[in-house]
């Protein structure tokens, strides 16, 4: 049986036919991955890397000039497959302000629901548990252009939830989020991926990766790592100088480890990094 | 003298509409000069707002504002020059470049304050060695250049006009972590070198923890603290319920402290972390 998403080989330049001769930029390079049904894949990578375009290839936005690119066996190479594609694999994209459609925040909300024809009693109800979720319920009659920018991001996230799609790509969400923002997306994500969902989170924080059970590292338009994240985090280095970080936690515990105190490599999460320094000063 | 002095500084989006929204609430702050100050808030609680009052963006529908003293507003013909002593850099800037070289874009602000062409040219390349571009990259179009190196470039064209006060509005979002970290030790040296006044806003607890002597903290639309940096993260309970954060360090060394692990001083840095596990290592060892 082939995987959820099925990416062989691919290759994606954008070229721009207005200037003379037209400029090819070559984004990504041969991108072999596969994805799961249930999956949680963080993707990580410096700016330029290559993220936004590999998501962009996934929901048939970008088409691909080598290779192949399916979801669910259906390939996105085919025109009449993309609609489908869209309502199994809703996509938040990286600035807000390029999602929004409408002047009320509801709508907003509704416009992709509408678009696929669902009964409007329904819609209804998915709007308001879409805003309820991402706490943005009380400004439903507002204008999403005068929202700040955090509310901006989560009226996306909501307008995507509110379509219950198979997977869902997030294209740094919480960019623009304050803290308890950002760990409401994430337990918004978990819980959607506890009922099934596929998520694909592309993200600058390590400490949103560190919850994914998988890890892929962009570089160049390669895939250069991908592994759960303890296997990922534990090399410090080698993220650094592939312009990524690791948490606070692990930092620490690298640095201690160098000065020749006795610690795990592969210590990730607050918990684990309390329960060691406990064990060692307690 | 403080260098911003607001007084019942209160600003409302949409009077007289049924989304009449009251962004700034009576607001009483002084921020003394040469100060790197944070400013930490939930999303939407005032924080872009607050700032653009700074520089007489926008105008208090109550109370005053007053930058070295002096009251803006009395006299609209004052507020052009306070704009070249408050320098804004906005959200994701980058966006705003719009000349045909690094240099002319750079070069935008200083022209509008009728500065001379050498005293142009010389702050160009000073404020370009200081945010890290190459001088053959000031001949280049903006727009051929990475995100983060166009981040550096809008944030350059505000620093070249040497503002008493800059003020920034979240400049390392949506940067990976070296290009956050570049333009946050960038910042450091520039307060470092210029002794000028420094606001960051900012929704990274560690970078603020890192870079802030002071933090201001708003909190719906009201000025909830303005205070030393360890004093602000001694809060963790409060920032909590007002949806902020403590760094994921400070976060471990409260629990341990919990635990009962004697610790004297709050830890909001991993450099801080790192001295005071090995310090408290080598004292049981001794
Ligand atoms: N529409 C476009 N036309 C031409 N080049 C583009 C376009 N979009 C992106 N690029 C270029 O493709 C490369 C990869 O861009 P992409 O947006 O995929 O990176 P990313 O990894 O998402 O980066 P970031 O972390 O900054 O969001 C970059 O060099 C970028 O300048
Ligand atoms: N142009 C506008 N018209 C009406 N209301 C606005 C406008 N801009 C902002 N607001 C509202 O004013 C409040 C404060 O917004 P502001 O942008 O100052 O918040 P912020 O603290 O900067 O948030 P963020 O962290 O998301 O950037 C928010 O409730 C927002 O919805
Ligand atoms: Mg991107
Ligand atoms: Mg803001």
């Amino acid at each position: 049986m082939s995987s959820f998403i099925e990416i062989r080989d691919l290759e994606f330049s954008y070229i721009n036919e207005i200037e003379e001769p037209p400029v090819v930029t070559e984004v990504l390079k041969g991108v072999t991955l596969d994805i799961n049904k249930g999956e949680f894949v963080a993707v990580l990578g410096h700016n330029g890397s290559g993220k936004s375009t590999l998501a962009k290839c996934i929901n048939g936005i970008n088409i691909p000039q080598k290779g192949s690119v399916s979801v669910d066996g259906m390939s996105v190479a085919d025109e009449n497959n993309l609609l489908d594609i869209r309502q199994k694999v809703g996509m938040v994209f990286q600035n807000p302000d390029n999602q929004i459609v409408a002047t009320i925040v509801e709508e907003d909300v509704a416009f992709a629901l509408e678009n696929m024809g669902v009964d409007p009693k329904e819609i209804r109800r998915r709007v308001d548990e879409a805003l309820k979720t991402v706490g943005m319920y009380e400004y439903r009659l507002h204008a999403p252009h005068k929202l700040s920018g955090g509310q901006k991001q989560r009226v996306a996230i909501a307008g995507i939830i509110a379509m219950r799609p198979d997977c869902i790509l997030l294209d740094e969400p919480t960019a623009m989020l304050d803290p308890k923002g950002r760990a409401e997306v994430m337990k918004t994500i978990k819980e959607l991926n506890e009922n099934g969902v596929t998520i694909v989170l592309i993200t600058h924080y390590m400490e949103e990766a560190v919850q994914a059970d998988r890890v892929v590292v962009i570089d160049g338009g390669e895939i250069v790592l991908d592994n759960e994240p303890k296997k990922i985090f534990s090399q410090v280095n080698t993220l650094k100088n592939l312009g990524l970080d690791v948490p606070q936690v692990t930092e620490l515990c690298h640095i201690l480890r160098s000065e020749g105190v006795d610690l795990p490599d592969d210590v990730i999460t607050e918990e684990e990094c309390v329960e060691k320094l406990y064990e060692l000063l307690g | 003298m403080a260098v911003i002095k607001t007084e019942g500084l209160t600003y409302v989006y949409g009077e007289g509409t049924p989304f009449r929204k009251v962004a700034v609430d009576h607001i009483d702050l002084e921020i003394e000069e040469g100060e790197f100050v944070g400013i930490i808030g939930h999303t939407g609680s005032g924080k872009s707002t607050l700032i653009q009052h700074f520089n007489g963006l926008l105008k208090p529908t109550e109370g005053s504002v007053y930058i070295d003293g002096e009251k803006l507003w009395d006299d609209k013909a004052k507020l052009r020059p306070i704009r070249f002593k408050v320098g804004l850099v906005f959200q994701y800037p980058e966006y705003q470049l719009f000349e045909e070289t690094v240099y002319k874009d750079i070069a935008f602000g200083p022209k509008n304050m009728g500065l001379d062409d050498d005293e142009i040219d010389r702050r160009i390349k000073e404020t370009a060695r200081m945010v890290g571009l190459k001088p053959e990259m000031l001949e280049k179009s903006p727009f051929d250049l990475s995100g983060g190196q166009k981040r550096r470039v809008a944030i350059a064209g505000v620093m070249a006009m040497n503002p008493k006060v800059l003020i920034l509005d979240e400049p390392a979002s949506g940067l990976d972590p070296k290009g956050r970290e570049r333009i946050l030790s960038m910042l450091k040296d520039y307060h470092k070198q210029t002794g000028n006044t420094v606001l960051l806003v900012s929704h990274s607890m560690e970078d603020i923890a890192k870079n802030a002597q002071k933090i201001l903290v708003m909190n719906k639309a009201k000025l909830f603290c303005y205070d030393e940096t360890v004093k602000v993260f001694h809060r963790s309970e409060e920032l909590r319920q007002m949806g902020l954060s403590v760094p994921q360090i400070t976060r471990v060394f409260d629990r341990l402290k919990a635990m009962g692990i004697g610790l004297d001083d709050d830890v909001y840095t991993v450099k801080y972390a790192a001295e005071l596990v090995l310090s408290m290592l080598k004292r049981r060892e001794g």
